[in-house]
């Protein structure tokens, strides 16, 4: 028994589970404040803003008929920015039916799926990635409003631990970077809190739109870690905490991003 | 304060070592930390300072400048400050100082954000690419240690 114990403590030391005493930031900074001014400029103004042009087309793709229903998103919900304002500031949520963590990326093929009897669109194809942006669009300026308790604290709790876990061949977890070395420089990046609150975002870098799971992978990568596929459970979990790690912050997506 | 510290959890290492008589859990291979020092050279061959200096500025071997500059050596802009520059560290710290701090800086700071060298046990969720393996073999850290050594200033 004692020696037992005196494992987990050794364990425990050396893959530094202590860090999780961390919490959420003070002060909660958007993702657009690590950016270089000419990124932040293209963000404020939606003019420049590339990402201007999937909102754009999620706009015309939510009054399309599509299934076997031939519904449209608007046969059902009506005007796109009446209805969906301040949703995604509610996401992600467990959904009452299938008891499972949903994002706005879940929800939309939910109803493609459900409601239209269309096939679910791929992450990352420019439909789902415009279709995102849109509805995200319209909780622009708003706080995020997540649920935590009930059915949704195991997800909270999960996510919670994997934003601690070290992980990875570089045995690296993501409250190290996006907590311990904020303002900081890993080469030509600038560290930020981690916040999700721009995403999704135009990345320079992919030269696209792209989503939030993309983003989280790419730090997989970087950490040499098990890169999950879009939509897994576990980035589901993380994108549930990282929005209450945000606190009081307002949304800013679509974000432009190096 | 610091060195204390890592000393104690070296001595919990060392002293479950003794009970279970098992190879210690964080290592991939047999290392013998003295203090906060790994002495002996892991290869034969001796360490090759030109090598290591192409490991530390390479991105995709060492991609050590993602978090260091190396103001004397690397002209490169982008150059991280995550931790402290390395010019000037073979002044700093012994041989073996700077090996131990390669294969797993984690035994002296169990906190530190510099990714282990030479470790393969004790990850989580490594890619498949990668599992079994260390981020530098033997050699390689025997080459960066001969590089490093050679930043007199
Ligand atoms: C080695 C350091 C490092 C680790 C570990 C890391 N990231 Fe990142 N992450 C970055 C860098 C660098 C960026 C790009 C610059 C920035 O926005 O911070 C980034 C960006 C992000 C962003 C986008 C922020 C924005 O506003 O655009 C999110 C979200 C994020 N990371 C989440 C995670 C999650 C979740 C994990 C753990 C699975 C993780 N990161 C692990 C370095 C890291
Ligand atoms: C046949 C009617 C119907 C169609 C067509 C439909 N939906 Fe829905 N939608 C619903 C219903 C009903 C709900 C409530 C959740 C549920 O029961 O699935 C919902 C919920 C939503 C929500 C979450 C709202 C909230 O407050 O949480 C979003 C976002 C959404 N739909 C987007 C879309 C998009 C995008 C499309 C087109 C691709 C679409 N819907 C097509 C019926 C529909
Ligand atoms: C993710 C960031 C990161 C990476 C990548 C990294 N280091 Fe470090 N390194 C640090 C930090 C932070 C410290 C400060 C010590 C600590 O954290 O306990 C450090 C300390 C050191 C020290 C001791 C310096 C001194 O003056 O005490 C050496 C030597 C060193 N690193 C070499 C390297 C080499 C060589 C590489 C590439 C093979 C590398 N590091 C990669 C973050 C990093």
């Amino acid at each position: 028994m004692r020696y037992k114990l005196g494992i987990c403590v050794f364990v425990g030391v050396l893959t530094g589970a202590d860090v999780a005493a961390q919490q959420r930031p003070a002060t909660p900074l958007p993702g657009s404040v690590f950016q270089s001014p000419e990124a932040r400029a293209m963000q404020s103004d939606d003019t420049s803003n590339p990402a201007m042009l999937w909102v754009e087309k999620g706009r015309s793709l939510w009054t399309k008929s599509d299934g076997a229903t031939g519904k449209s998103c608007a046969s059902c919900h009506g005007d796109l920015q009446t209805v969906m304002k301040g949703v995604a500031a509610r996401y992600p949520l467990v959904d009452q039916k299938s008891k499972t963590l949903m994002n706005i990326e879940g929800r939309i093929n939910n109803c493609r799926t459900d409601h239209q009897q269309a096939p679910p669109l791929p992450y990352e194809s420019n439909e789902l990635l415009s279709l995102t942006s849109a509805i995200t669009y319209q909780s622009r300026g708003d706080v995020r409003l997540v649920g935590i308790d009930g059915a949704a604290e195991p997800f909270f709790t999960q996510g919670r631990a994997l934003f601690e876990q070290r992980q990875g061949q570089l045995n690296l977890a993501c409250v190290q970077c996006h907590d311990g070395q904020v303002g900081r420089k890993l080469r030509g990046d600038t560290v930020s809190q981690g916040q999700t609150h721009g995403w999704p975002a135009y990345r320079l870098e992919w030269q696209s739109m792209g989503s939030l799971h993309r983003r989280i992978r790419s730090c997989s990568i970087g950490v040499r870690a098990e890169v999950l596929p879009y939509g897994a459970p576990s980035y589901l979990a993380l994108e549930l905490y990282l929005a209450w790690r945000g606190g009081s912050l307002p949304m800013e997506s679509p974000g432009v991003r190096r | 304060m610091r060195s204390i510290r890592s000393k104690h959890y070296i001595g919990i290492a060392l002293a479950l070592e003794l009970i279970f008589g098992v190879a210690r859990a964080d290592v991939n291979l047999p290392v013998v930390v003295t203090g906060d020092a790994v002495n002996a050279p892991l290869t034969q061959q001796v360490g090759r300072a030109a090598q290591g200096r192409v490991i530390v500025l390479s991105r995709q071997i060492g991609n050590c400048l993602i978090c260091h500059a190396v103001p004397n050596e690397a002209k490169e802009l982008a150059q991280g400050n995550v931790g402290p520059a390395l010019s000037g560290v073979g002044g700093r710290l012994s041989e073996g100082q700077i090996r131990l701090r390669l294969i797993d800086q984690s035994r002296l700071n169990p906190r530190t954000i510099m990714p282990p060298y030479y470790r393969t046990n004790g990850l989580t969720n490594v890619a498949a690419q990668f599992v079994g393996k260390s981020v530098l073999d033997a050699q390689q850290i025997e080459d960066v240690v001969a590089y490093l050594v050679s930043l007199k200033e």
